[in-house]
């Protein structure tokens, strides 16, 4: 068997995919992360609950009202869209003007509340949801048995991103948007409803959230806790790419799911905290973040 | 002005003079601080361990302090304070320290986490109280790290990996690989199971330690999987362990080895479901269904909380009972008396029969090696485990002989 550094070659593929799916997960909060900050300057702290909203309306979804997979995968994110719509209206629209810091405390709040709640309905220890039966099973890829589930996370996660990455670049619609965050006032003189732009992307952020919770569902258990468990990272994730670079978070996270898998393997101890190294290394030399424009 | 300063400075001499008196007077005058018996329940209310202690013990104390008010009449005053300790030692033993120095708590129970057990027990034995650890596992507590002011009550890690590792060594599981919780916990959990793997035949191939809350376990699992060990030994707890039992089923490793939950609660099968866990063998301090006395307990527990007890919640009733009648025993709250009077009387409750707390504060009970429920055999909500056998305390528990704990006289 060949080896680098003492370890297999199969063993290091192995992890480097198994960081590929975490990174993808990364990749897809990260990215309505920095939708969120990009287009509204808020830092959305409510980012992890909502993810675990996705999750566990998916569950919920199953287990009351017998919706399968595959239309939760469509229903979850659309529900936590609507959920982050009415957060706008009723409270985020108002902070756009202040410090950042009231957008942060407002949707940290927030998420101790929504956390609060499940944790008091549910427990913590979570809810199962199987693996739809479509993608049971798995793929041997020679060096390691990938089950089909987590390749179809890789999958569904870079379509979602690219789709988010071409809408916001590429089209008519995110031009508007592009042109919103730049400069309301003249926009809004073109005859552009600056206010629903804004409300309707930050439902989209939060629809990603969603996506994300609903995608994660079968592989982790669905407990209330699986959000603040990972929306540190994901915050990391941000920082590292460039606060608000739609490319930049997309890059960052499904990089930095990799370095993360290969710590696992060669130095498990520092397998938390290798992402907050970076974070830091990345800041001095790039105070802006690898992806981010210096203003 | 000369009057005022002259006042003052009576007045300065004085004060010495008046507590030392009024000191006098307490110890003379009233056997209980206060009039009262003040219980802390330090616990994790929100994070990953609060299913297995949290509100449900803070439910299982308000129990016990209720019945014992009811049953016994004391004519102390009983309160109870709870906290949070969010799973972090500072946080914990800063709690324990304000509750000792300005809140007159006399004893802290529950205290899941072991790094936070280990902070609180140095905090506990400075101030002289008494604490009754439930929900930490780490067998360090009645050994290295003794004091005269513990008791350790439910389980431990000796008893965990004395009961259902062996019997999973003997029955053909010789090979180990341990993923292991990076905390005093896990630490003590591998090391303990170890010992008894190698005492009966049995090789440890290697270990692989996460971070507690890891999100992903595949990563550790593929590397089990590598090792090619017949076990796979879980040591770690709560969410983690579920994760990580979740993942193996996913990526097929349970075909070829097997997993070995080194320490599960009744709230973790409840939450992967028989599917995922039938055939388990675990090490449990108490099943809720083993007799009527049990059932009769847990079914007042789950009215009150629609979850039936797990060993811990169940033994912070037990712990408080046990603590409360030693009280009124001994006429006093002085945390000597209290301990010397607990470690001469049997326990005999629900939880544990002829009970014993050891000179190193480990109390002894018996243990049971229990196997998780096939699907088809589980007939009524939580009806999960089948009592393989029941090991007596004194060979669940480890030896005093082997102890290193000051407090044993050999």
């Amino acid at each position: 068997m060949t080896a680098i550094f003492d370890i297999p070659i199969q063993a290091l593929m192995a992890q480097l995919m198994l960081g590929l799916v975490n990174g993808s997960f990364y990749a897809v909060l990260s990215l309505g992360l920095a939708v969120i900050f990009g287009m509204l300057n808020i830092i959305n702290f409510a980012h992890g609950a909502l993810y675990m909203m996705g999750a566990f309306l998916a569950w919920m979804g199953l287990e009351y009202l017998g919706i399968g997979y595959w239309p939760s995968l469509l229903l979850a994110p659309l529900a936590v869209g609507l959920f982050g719509i009415l957060i706008e209206r009723s409270m985020l629209q108002w902070l756009y003007k202040l410090d950042h810091l009231y957008g942060l405390l407002l949707t940290f709040g927030l998420a101790l509340v929504i956390e609060g709640f499940f944790t008091n309905s549910y427990g913590v220890s979570g809810q199962p949801y199987s693996i739809p039966a479509e993608l049971t099973g798995g793929f041997n890829l020679g060096f390691m048995f990938l089950p089909y589930y987590r390749g179809w996370v890789i999958l569904a996660s870079l379509l979602v991103c690219f789709a988010t990455w071409f809408g916001i670049e590429k089209t008519r619609l995110g031009a508007y948007l592009r042109a919103a965050t730049e400069n309301p006032q003249l926009t809004q003189a073109f005859g552009i409803n600056v206010p629903l732009m804004v409300m309707l992307t930050y439902g989209f952020g939060a629809a990603l959230a969603g996506f994300a919770g609903a995608l994660a569902a079968p592989v982790i258990q669905v407990s209330p806790l699986m959000g603040s468990h990972l929306i540190i990272t994901v915050f990391a994730v941000v920082v590292i790419g460039g606060m608000g670079s739609i490319l930049g978070s997309i890059v960052t996270g499904l990089g930095l799911g990799v370095i993360e898998g290969l710590t696992n393997l060669l130095y498990p101890a520092a397998s938390n905290t290798v992402v907050f190294v970076i974070m830091a290394i990345v800041l001095m030399v790039r105070p802006a973040g690898l992806f981010g424009k210096e203003k | 002005m000369r009057c005022k300063l002259l006042n003052v400075a009576v007045a300065a001499l004085l004060i010495p003079v008046a507590s030392f008196a009024s000191a006098e007077a307490k110890t003379a005058a009233m056997k209980l601080s206060d009039n009262t018996v003040k219980i802390g329940v330090l616990t994790d209310m929100s994070g990953v361990y609060s299913d297995l202690g949290g509100q449900g013990a803070v439910t299982a104390v308000q129990m016990a302090i209720d019945d014992f008010k009811a049953q016994y009449k004391p004519k102390f005053n009983i309160e109870m304070v709870y906290a949070d300790h969010q799973n972090k030692a500072d946080v914990g033993s800063n709690k324990v320290r304000e509750w000792y120095d300005t809140e007159g708590v006399d004893m802290v129970t529950d205290v899941l986490n072991s790094g936070v057990a280990l902070a609180v027990a140095k905090v506990t034995q400075e101030k002289k109280r008494v604490v009754m650890f439930v929900g930490s596992a780490s067998t360090r507590l009645t050994d290295q790290d003794c004091t005269p002011n513990t008791v350790h009550y439910a389980y431990d890690t000796y008893s965990l990996a004395n009961v259902a590792g062996k019997a999973i060594v003997k029955n053909g599981g010789d090979t180990w690989f341990f993923l292991t919780s990076d905390y005093a916990f896990g630490h003590s959990l591998e090391k303990d199971t170890s010992e008894v793997v190698k005492a009966n035949g049995g090789k440890v191939l290697g270990s692989v330690r996460h971070p507690l809350n890891a999100s992903d376990f595949s990563s550790y699992l593929l590397q089990a999987q590598a090792s090619r060990a017949k076990i796979i030994g879980l040591a770690n707890a709560g969410g983690d362990t579920i994760n990580a039992i979740k993942a193996a089923s996913e990526f097929g490793i349970t075909k070829n080895q097997q997993l070995a939950g080194l320490l599960m609660f009744i709230t973790d099968i409840h939450a992967l479901g028989l599917p995922t866990t039938q055939g388990m063998l675990l090490t449990a301090g108490f099943y809720w269904d083993r007799d009527d006395e049990t059932r009769k307990f847990s079914k007042r527990y789950f009215d009150k909380t629609k979850r039936n007890p797990t060993m811990v919640q169940a033994g912070d009733y037990s712990a408080v009972t046990t603590y409360l009648k030693a009280v009124q025993a001994a006429g006093t709250d002085d945390a000597a008396a209290v301990m010397a009077k607990m470690k001469e009387t049997p326990i005999n409750d629900f939880f544990a029969k002829n009970g014993k707390i050891r000179a190193d504060g480990r109390m002894i009970h018996d243990m049971y090696l229990v196997q998780v429920k096939k699907p088809s055999e589980s007939k009524y909500p939580w009806d999960y485990y089948i009592i393989k056998s029941v090991v007596p305390g004194d060979e669940a528990f480890q030896p005093l002989s082997v102890s290193q704990c000051p407090l044993v006289k050999k």
